[in-house]
């Protein structure tokens, strides 16, 4: 599944996806589907991947931004502009 | 074998991470023993020097049979190794002389690098035939990770758990056996009653935003932080809520130790124990909380996690859930539930709002305590989600 945005993001937020949820097959999760309801993540799973997003792309997604973040798509969309040459 | 919970009646040893004549040290890892539920990390009590290994690995045997023997610095190793016994059920092998036998939850020397390694990426290297001594580590504090064992295969390894879908659902299926017969032995024992109430989250929740807005995203806190906290403190002041049922008798624990109720990725709910959860401050636990649930679902889990919970707390609020009554793990006497917080219709001081609400529920045991003593213990942790800058 193909979608917008920098490669380097969008695999790089797969990368983190597939740390916290290693039985999921990304490659068929659309980038519109709801991450937490889609890959069962809870809370803690949801700090980690906020965690993994700032260790491999230097962003801190600030709490009022999380909702922005909830979809691949949204991730990517979020993501991009705020890392260096993105 | 250590008893890695009150439903634990064997173990197998998967695997031994020291040999006899390595140098140990009290806390270190090593062994792993396969459960119904999980396979967890042995640490040993002692320190000393591996004298013995008294079962092999791929052995079952029952609870209290001692699995190795320790000696002292400089003191002779055992002569004549003795082929390990098999205990009959129910009755514990004797250690060998002079040494003194591992206790249960203890083990020995081991390589750091292998001790850093999960039991399910041990497998995965086993599954795809790589040797985890030329690997090298590019985890945190040079632990080897799953992209390092994979990437040391030379290719990708499938998007399902390399273990094998079949070993992932058998263990799935041992796992919710146990659960259900604990669980029967639960309701067939103990007489529950409980209790719920709803408890206003707007402080919590404000304080939350102020204190994460200034931290960096690596120590934020979740509201079960605090949850887990109150729920702690009002333990430790009401201690008929926090101990243990054992040969007809209530004991009151010494320490609170909160067990966790966390589901595994692929079916399975094990509940280990997050210690002297009341003493320690937020920061602390909100990282030992991250790290429990994390090595729990990377099957890293230490033996004393597994059989040390005085009261444990289940947080369905995530999965959407309102309100949630639980059943008491025995031979605990109570289990307190969590909703999720949502937005509901809240009246304070002749008004009427919106506010953040979690219903906490206790599920309690009539031979310790009762609605009157339970109902007391909900309210002060109620109270205490009121000032969340004091927990």
């Amino acid at each position: 599944m193909t979608g917008p945005g920098s490669p380097d993001v969008r695999g790089a937020v797969l990368a983190v996806l597939a740390r916290i949820a290693p039985e999921a097959d990304l490659s068929t999760l659309p980038d519109s589907a709801d991450l937490r309801e889609e890959l069962d993540i809870d809370s803690i799973d949801f700090l980690n991947f906020m965690v993994g997003i700032y260790e491999s792309l230097g962003v801190e997604v600030p709490e009022r931004d999380y909702p922005e973040c909830v979809t691949i798509a949204g991730c990517v969309a979020y993501l991009t502009p705020r890392t260096t040459g993105g | 074998m250590p008893s890695l919970g009150a439903d634990m009646d064997a173990g197998t040893i998967v695997e031994w991470l020291v040999h006899p004549g390595d140098a140990v040290r009290r806390g270190d890892i090593v062994a792993v023993v396969a459960t119904d539920k999980a396979d967890i990390e042995v640490e040993v009590f002692d320190t000393g020097v591996v004298d013995e290994i008294l079962v092999p690995a791929g052995e079952s045997v029952p609870v209290g049979t001692p699995l190795a023997t320790l000696r002292s610095e400089g003191a002779a190793p055992t002569t004549a190794p003795v082929p390990a016994p098999v205990p009959a059920p129910g009755e514990p092998a004797a250690p060998a002389e002079p040494a003194s036998p591992v206790e249960p939850g203890a083990p020995v020397a081991h390589t750091r690098s292998r001790a850093s390694v999960s039991p399910v990426l041990r497998r995965l290297a086993k599954h795809l035939g790589v040797d985890l001594a030329t690997v090298t580590g590019t985890g945190n504090d040079g632990a080897i990770t799953r992209a390092d064992v994979e990437a040391a295969a030379g290719s990708r390894a499938p998007a399902t758990d390399a273990t094998g879908t079949q070993a992932t659902g058998d263990r799935a299926a041992a796992m919710r056996d146990a659960l259900a017969a604990l669980m029967a032995r639960s309701k067939r024992e103990i007489p529950h009653y409980y209790l719920a109430t709803d408890v206003d989250f707007s402080r919590a929740r404000d304080w939350l935003d102020t204190t994460n807005a200034t931290k960096p995203v690596t120590e934020r806190l979740l509201p079960v932080v605090l949850i887990l906290k109150s729920v702690a403190l009002a333990a430790g002041e009401h201690p008929e809520i926090n101990g243990t049922w054992v040969d007809g008798a209530f004991v009151p624990a010494r320490a609170v130790n909160l067990g966790i109720a966390i589901s595994l990725r692929g079916g399975g709910l094990i509940a280990p124990a997050l210690a002297d959860v009341d003493t320690k401050p937020l920061a602390q636990l909100a990282a030992e909380l991250r790290d429990l649930v994390n090595r729990t679902r990377n099957g890293r889990l230490r033996a004393a996690e597994m059989s040390g919970p005085t009261l444990t707390v289940t947080n369905l609020g995530d999965q959407g859930v309102d309100r949630v009554f639980g059943v008491i793990y025995p031979p605990q006497v109570a289990i307190v539930g969590v909703g999720r917080i949502t937005e509901r219709p809240w009246a304070a001081e002749g008004m009427v709002g919106a506010h953040p609400v979690v219903t906490m529920s206790l599920s309690g045991d009539h031979r310790v305590s009762d609605g009157h003593r339970g109902g007391l213990f909900l309210t002060r942790v109620d109270h205490l989600l009121q000032t969340p800058e004091q927990l």
